[in-house]
């Protein structure tokens, strides 16, 4: 760990403490959840991009998938959190593992790019942000909305009970389902190809 | 603080009764003019976490031992026998031992993850169990979306023993780690859908009510005897719960003839238990999903007498309108408590008999099985569940 390290750490924690602290005087117990969260997605993202360890940056994802689902749940939507947290936690996050796992522990690469990529990224989430929340949100309306009913947790028995997205939804199955056969199909070595190997070793 | 850790805490205040948390009420009651809201809320989380850990050591400590037991019979011999009645204070005496052994980090370990590995795979491990409900009308926590809870926070404790593997910085860990994720990843798939079965037969996910789901016949009314797809669906879940929880024949992330101990190998003291006691308390949870979602649950014809003979509902309104606790109750939900926690530990004995009865499978085996055997299987039995159902409904309406 050295000083710019350091720096960026010190500067998420006191970043985090700033949010916490502001959240919690301006909303409450509400408030204080949110920013714990808020935190945990934000600060593991920031920390993903900033790790040289690819796979310390990958572990740094179940902060922000974590921190998702916890939004989610805030939000009233039990379901779509524990979908967040099985399918990307224990699933994506899994495979990703996987395929990053065998790199050695301590690679070492010049600091300047990451500043700039870690800037750009960042500038970029937060324009996009900040334009799409400027455009769509009718501030005047929203604060004037009730709390969310729990509409959402009976989400999976929804999709299929309501004809609106039932065909959607077997769709998306579908492409899922071919794009994992082909993936198969293209990974299998074929017999031409290991009689070939046969032939040559 | 980790993500499940949070959940946990917001999910584990201790819920008695259906829907209202009468501990936070009691509390509110007794300290309310002494303390704000928030500090009553904090400690009632708080307490809720604790008694779930103390619920975990405790299945722990009693599995350890049973193993002990088992496989010491299995293999013509006692087990131990000196620390109390057939060594049943044995369990105590480790416990004291790793607390008391010195905690090491190797040098060129990944210190932070080396320290939060073992913690992630604790807090998911007691977030899954905040899930389970001890009696009817006594729970943690009273989840919707119960089964799915418990599957999804028992899929995290995958990432923390990849996190513990990758950073112990050793041969053996790593190997660990990677037969943990691989394995993980092939068997959520059959065990998810496995489960489908008695769900869609349940129309809930709740583990309370799919339990009472199934009180008819005097207690006999279980979903395994619903459908004739319940019965395959049940011994995939079976396997599939086998992997999941890395017990043996599939234990190939510890595979101690191999890699040593596997992911766990550079772990010691207090870091290493939590390892095992996660490990025990999966079992316990896999054990009661089976029981819950195929063997009945609290359902047994005990349980159904003492209902019968004693009531059933634990909170009644008294004569001035307010909820009160119905004494006469409590041997049913006792009995059908205990009713569950056997069946649970039955689940668990026939894991460890299998351990010490059959060889360890071969990596590529364990594939094998997983993806071309037991998904397809799998599959089957939810879509032949699904027409059956739907077929019983079209014919007798």
């Amino acid at each position: 760990m050295d000083a710019t390290d350091k720096l960026f750490y010190g500067l998420v924690a006191l970043g985090s403490l700033a949010a916490l602290g502001a959240c919690t005087f301006l909303a409450g117990g509400d408030g204080a959840a949110f920013a714990l969260f808020a935190i945990l997605v934000l600060g593991g993202s920031l920390v993903c991009i900033w790790e040289r360890s690819v796979v310390r940056s990958a572990f740094c994802l179940i902060g922000t998938f974590g921190g998702t689902a916890g939004l989610f749940l805030l939000l009233g939507s039990d379901f779509l959190a524990m979908s967040q947290i099985l399918i990307y936690v224990g699933g994506i996050l899994a495979l990703i593992l996987f395929g990053v796992m065998l790199s050695p522990p301590d690679l070492t690469e010049r600091k300047l790019p990451r500043v700039l990529a870690g800037l750009v990224a960042v500038g970029a989430g937060v324009a996009f942000v900040a334009a799409k929340v400027a455009s769509t949100v009718n501030w005047v309306q929203a604060a004037t909305l009730a709390e969310p009913e729990h509409a959402t947790e009976r989400i999976g028995v929804g999709f299929l009970a309501y004809d609106q997205y039932s065909i959607a939804f077997e769709l998306a199955a579908i492409v899922l389902t071919v794009a994992l056969v082909a993936a198969v199909y293209v990974a299998r070595r074929r017999k031409v190809d290991l009689q070939e190997e046969g032939a040559q070793g | 603080m980790t993500p499940a850790l949070a959940l946990a805490q917001q999910s584990a205040a201790v819920e008695v009764g259906s829907g209202s948390n009468a501990f936070l009420e009691g509390l509110v009651a007794a300290l309310g003019a002494y303390l704000p809201m928030w500090a009553l809320w904090l400690g009632a989380a708080v307490t809720g976490v604790a008694i779930v850990m103390g619920l975990i050591s405790l299945i722990a400590m009693f599995s350890v031992w049973l193993e002990r037991k088992v496989a010491g019979h299995i293999q013509c011999r006692y087990g131990p026998m000196y620390v109390g009645w057939h060594g049943w204070l044995q369990s105590i005496a480790d416990g004291v031992k790793l607390l008391l052994k010195e905690d090491m980090i190797p040098r060129d370990a990944d210190r932070v993850l080396f320290m939060l590995a073992p913690a992630l795979v604790l807090a998911a491990i007691v977030a899954a169990m905040a899930a389970y409900p001890l009696a009817p009308g006594v729970f943690f926590a009273d989840i919707d979306l119960g089964v799915f809870f418990v599957i999804a926070m028992s899929s995290m404790t995958t990432i923390g023993v990849v996190m513990a593997g990758w950073a112990s910085n050793s041969k053996w860990t790593v190997f660990g780690a990677m037969r943990e994720a691989a394995q993980v990843v092939a068997y959520e798939i059959p065990l998810g859908v496995a489960l489908l079965v008695p769900v869609m037969v349940a129309g809930t996910l709740n583990m309370r009510e799919a339990s009472e789901m199934q009180s008819g016949w005097y207690g006999m009314g279980w979903f395994m005897f619903k459908n004739p797809f319940m019965l395959p669906a049940f011994v995939l879940y079976f396997i599939a719960a086998l992997a999941e929880t890395k017990r043996a024949p599939f234990d190939l992330p510890e595979a101690e003839s191999e890699l040593v101990a596997g992911f766990m190998t550079e772990y010691s003291g207090i870091r290493w238990s939590f390892f095992f006691m996660e490990e025990y308390a999966a079992m316990f949870l896999m054990s009661a999903l089976a029981a819950v979602f195929f063997l009945g649950g609290f359902e047994s014809p005990l349980t159904w007498a003492a209902g019968e003979f004693f009531g059933r509902e634990l909170f009644v309104k008294g004569a001035s309108g307010a909820t009160e606790l119905n004494l006469q109750a409590i041997p049913y939900h006792a009995v059908a408590g205990l009713t569950l926690l056997v069946k649970s530990f039955a689940g668990i004995f026939l894991m460890m008999w299998l351990r010490w009865t059959l060889p360890r499978v071969r990596v590529d085996q364990v594939m094998t099985m997983g993806y071309k055997y037991l998904t397809p299987l799998a599959l089957v039995c939810a879509i032949g569940a699904a027409l059956w159902e739907a077929g019983k409904q079209a014919l007798l309406g």
